[in-house]
């Protein structure tokens, strides 16, 4: 864990948190949402700024806490997590897809895959007339976990990972410790 | 058993006393002091290719496979150190990185023991860029599938099949990082006319490399057939 | 056949010698060969006649002389003259001049005495100067004297005791004291027993084990049925490359000879001592010559290391106790035994007694295999021996002890060659290999050529090795290309620690010596091509630009 811990920071205002979905299937969010009523305590404690459950379009400045759930597979989800590493002070990789890219990055065992997976998605051979759509942002060459992108302060592995953990992560960094993941965090 | 003679020694400062020939892991797993292996099954021929036994044996500046390291007399034994620790973690990354190993993909999930290392170690993300490999994957036989690119290279599928089954159907090919599992003369699963079927294999894959089709996961994994053909190899 | 049947022999070898008044050794050795060397030696031979001088004028082939230059003839008695560049067109020439008129043709004169100055050639005694073809070519130099006088005089545990007392290590790279080795497997009851002798050298580079063999290869038949009279083995195996056929034939036929002359077999010498040998030919893996992968490679199954214990002494081929020896070191024993340890201990250091054979190459003005006693500097090596650097480039590095070894710069030079003192500058004696880099090498590049060496030749058993290495790589592709960051030093250096650590085996437990050498030498080479994305030798991003090219 870095020198940037999340609990010196000034009590009477809420700590503010973002969570951020790339390329996942939201189930990470899903299970943040999961944490019962202990979602009841984090809330006193802490302030959703940013978030695909929130509606703010804008990456907010001094986030104390940011989420990132999903791998980075296309270019604009680049330049979301570079804009989200550079407002934060304590960035998280949240789940599986964003610790090692995950079900995500299978794509990267074939060449040309980021070609090939969007013909795949949007062509068919029964539909001529099928063409990829020019909104849709170009995929990198490989899918790749946040971290051989940005640095990456701390990593919540599962798919999802369980509801506690996170509860159990969050609640050590808002009380300034450093989780211990030896036997907790489970791949898959 | 009872003709050796005893021999004592300390593993992490606790002394234990073991008949002579017993390996160090052996001795400490039998003393409940769990050293994590991946390569070493009870039963097999020791391999000490996986390195994550390595244990510090005080007076000596290398370090030594448990698996397959016979304790001495007198020896003292650290299998816990820090440097130990960062190994293993170093160990457990290296194998991660080296093939597509994606637990939430993988027909072993929840019964695959790299992956419950990694949680146990709190090997929480690898620090290597991941290698995304194209190795075959093998469906021709009628039930038992090889997917390489989940392979580990532990070799206790080789072992199992030439010294418990005793056909040696599987064997290795190339070297280095292009290792690879074979059935003969590198023939395809289904044409390998030395296999018996007798799942061993798929029942000592430590991850989800070797699995069978149409059988539960669980079912395969039962460590109580393996563990039953193992010590059937040992009595004999 | 016995001891006196061989100085019979001997004698009249050199009866017969002493008739020529000259001698033309012509070297045919796998580094004059491919330049023709046999079609110099038909040569001479017509030559000699046509000038009608062959009853005074013996015309042999021979080993490597020593010298990396082609071409190569030595014509001795009277005087000693070392021709090079010697082609079938210029042979008449030669032997008009120097054989008739008694004028050596000074334009083919290797002129260098420097190069031989500051060798002592035990090992390499004769090579360049007997016919590996003829046994009465060894015989009359003194050979398989030392095997008769062990076989008539000596007990077993004398001639244990002579090789401890010469402080012989073992040359195959980790310096194990040979005469302790001897008495480890001698001490064991079980047979049968086994030698290995290993031929096995796979380094880029090296030729001094290969050489060795072609030029003389009683030694080392004569020094295994020695060893094997000291432990009391059987059989014995020389595990050779197949990429080496011409020491491969020589072996062949001098094994033929030995065992037509009773030197091999059943009742050697006319004693109860039994011993047989044969060549076991390697598919070319280099990790088939890490002693525990050698065996069962000579067991015939897939070359791969197994943890010690059990070692060799005890557990080795089949099972059976094994004595696995480099083939220098094996070629040593006939003049311990001959001479005795004391005499022996004269040569090199007296905590590394002896000579080392090293395969100097690379940026040299004089390559070539070359034999320095134990204890010469580096800078001695490089400079006296070596000649310098070629073209008025400058030294950059050296590279001691193979792919695997190190790479020292100018301050790493006054070094001393024996085991210890390699070790403390982060090299290895190795199997002997010495690279000289110049100003033009790239040293980020060097150090992911050699781990691209060690990647290739992992056998792929062992985790750190295995996947470790790979890593490395991917973390010089990146250097190499100019996309490494600052923090890809700091992995390197800790993975190359966990893998030098946690390595099954000497490869991979040496592995990253290259990179952690140029690490510790040339840092601020790695620095530049990571933040200035520069490569001050032009090597590394004029390869990604050819990369690209190819892309497009």
């Amino acid at each position: 864990m870095s020198s940037t811990t999340v609990a010196n920071m000034d009590s009477s205002s809420k700590v503010r948190v973002a969570t951020v979905w790339l390329s996942g299937c939201a189930g990470c969010h899903m299970s943040f949402l999961d944490q019962d009523e202990k979602i009841v305590d984090l809330a006193k404690q802490i302030q959703v700024v940013y978030s695909p459950l929130v509606d703010v379009k804008e990456f907010p400045e001094n986030v104390d806490v940011t989420l990132i759930e999903g791998s980075v597979a296309n270019d604009e989800q680049l330049e979301v997590l570079k804009d989200a590493r550079t407002k934060s002070r304590v960035l998280i990789s949240l789940g599986d897809c964003a610790v090692t890219g995950n079900v995500t990055a299978l794509r990267n065992s074939w060449e040309n895959s980021d070609k090939e997976v969007l013909e795949r998605a949007y062509k068919s051979p029964e539909d001529l007339q099928a063409a990829i759509p020019n909104m849709v942002p170009k995929l990198l060459i490989k899918t790749k976990p946040l971290h051989e992108i940005v640095k990456v302060d701390f990593y919540i592995p599962g798919c999802p990972p369980s509801a506690d953990l996170i509860n159990y992560v969050l609640t050590e960094l808002l009380a300034g410790k450093t989780p211990n993941m030896e036997g907790k965090a489970k791949y898959g | 058993m009872s003709e050796k003679s005893m021999i004592t020694l300390k593993i992490d400062g606790i002394q234990v006393s073991v008949s002579e020939g017993t390996t160090i892991l052996k001795a400490a797993k039998d003393n409940g002091i769990l050293i994590p292996t991946l390569c070493d099954l009870e039963g097999l021929t020791p391999y000490g290719g996986c390195r994550l036994c390595l244990v510090e044996v005080t007076g000596s500046p290398k370090l030594f496979p448990a698996c397959a390291t016979p304790a001495n007399l007198g020896m003292e034994v650290t299998t816990n150190s820090e440097r130990l620790k960062n190994y293993r973690k170093m160990t457990i990354q290296m194998l991660m990185a080296e093939r597509v190993h994606m637990c939430a993909v993988c027909v072993a999930n929840d019964h695959c023991e790299l992956q419950a290392l990694a949680n146990q170690l709190g090997v929480n993300h690898v620090e290597f860029e991941r290698n995304f490999t194209r190795e075959p994957i093998d469906s021709s036989h009628d039930f038992l599938v090889i997917d390489r690119n989940r392979c580990i290279l532990c070799t206790r599928c080789v072992r199992v099949c030439d010294k418990i089954e005793g056909v040696h159907t599987l064997d290795l090919k190339k070297r280095s990082k292009d290792t690879e599992v074979i059935m003969d003369l590198d023939e395809s699963w289904g044409n390998s006319c030395s296999c018996t079927g007798c799942r061993k294999c798929a029942k000592v894959c430590p991850v989800g490399a070797i699995y069978i089709e149409g059988e539960s996961i669980t079912q395969t994994k039962h460590r109580d057939v393996a563990e039953f053909i193992t010590a059937r190899r040992n009595s004999k | 056949m016995n001891l006196s049947d061989i100085q019979k022999i001997a004698e009249e070898e050199n009866e017969f010698q002493r008739a020529y008044k000259y001698r033309i050794n012509v070297c045919c050795s796998s580094g004059c060969v491919p330049f023709g060397s046999f079609k110099v030696l038909k040569a001479f031979e017509d030559a000699v006649k046509e000038l009608g001088v062959e009853n005074i004028c013996k015309v042999a082939r021979t080993g490597c002389v020593g010298t990396g230059s082609n071409g190569r003839a030595r014509f001795s008695e009277p005087g000693e003259y070392l021709y090079q560049c010697v082609t079938p067109e210029n042979v008449r020439e030669i032997v008009q001049s120097h054989i008739v008129s008694g004028v050596p043709v000074k334009k083919y004169l290797y002129n260098n005495s420097s190069y031989f100055r500051k060798q002592q050639r035990l090992v390499l005694r004769n090579a360049g100067k007997i016919d590996p073809t003829r046994v009465q070519d060894y015989i009359s130099v003194g050979g398989y004297f030392a095997l008769a006088k062990c076989l008539s005089t000596m007990t077993p545990q004398g001639v244990i005791q002579e090789i401890m007392s010469s402080g012989l290590r073992g040359r195959g790279g980790a310096g194990f004291p040979v005469g302790q080795k001897w008495s480890l497997v001698a001490r064991v009851h079980n047979t049968p027993k086994y030698i290995v002798a290993n031929l096995d050298e796979g380094d880029p580079g090296v030729f001094a084990n290969r050489t060795l063999a072609e030029a003389d290869p009683h030694a080392i038949i004569e020094g295994m049925i020695i060893a094997s009279y000291a432990i009391d083995a059987q059989k014995g195996y020389i595990y050779i490359r197949s990429e080496y056929p011409l020491a491969i034939e020589a072996l062949q036929k001098a094994i033929a000879q030995a065992k037509s002359m009773n030197l091999l077999g059943d009742n050697i010498l006319g004693t109860q001592h039994k011993f047989d040998l044969e060549l076991r030919f390697g598919a070319g893996a280099f990790v088939a010559g890490e002693e525990t992968a050698i065996l069962v490679s000579v067991e015939g199954r897939r070359a791969q290391p197994r943890p010690r214990p059990p070692y060799p002494a005890n557990q080795g081929l089949w099972g059976s106790p094994t004595l696995i020896q480099n083939v220098e070191s094996l070629a040593n024993v006939p003049l311990i035994i001959l001479n005795g340890g004391a005499w022996f201990k004269g040569f090199g250091l007296p905590n590394c007694t002896g000579t080392k054979c090293f395969s100097l190459t690379g940026e040299i003005i004089n390559p070539g295999l070359i034999e320095v006693p134990m204890g010469i500097s580096l800078r001695e090596i490089v400079y006296d021996i070596g000649g310098g650097i070629p073209n008025g480039k400058k030294f950059k590095a050296v590279l001691v002890g193979g792919p695997s070894g190190g790479c020292l710069p100018e301050s790493g030079l006054d070094a001393q060659i024996d085991y210890d003192s390699l070790k403390n500058v982060g090299a290895i004696m190795g199997s002997g290999g010495i690279v000289v880099l110049n100003e033009d090498s790239c040293m980020v590049d060097t150090a992911r050529y050699f781990t691209d060496f060690c990647i290739e030749e992992s056998c792929g058993k062992c985790t750190p090795c295995r996947a470790g290495l790979a890593r490395i790589k991917e973390i010089f592709d990146k250097i190499a290309v100019g996309k490494g960051e600052l923090n890809d030093v700091d992995i390197l250096e800790k993975a190359s620690e966990y893998i030098i650590n946690a390595s099954l085996c000497g490869l991979g437990q040496t592995a990253p010596n290259p990179i952690l050498t140029t690490l510790r030498y040339f840092r601020e080479e790695y620095m530049e091509h990571i933040v200035d994305k520069k490569c001050r030798a032009g090597i590394c991003f004029k390869k990604q630009q050819d990369d690209e090219k190819e892309e497009l």
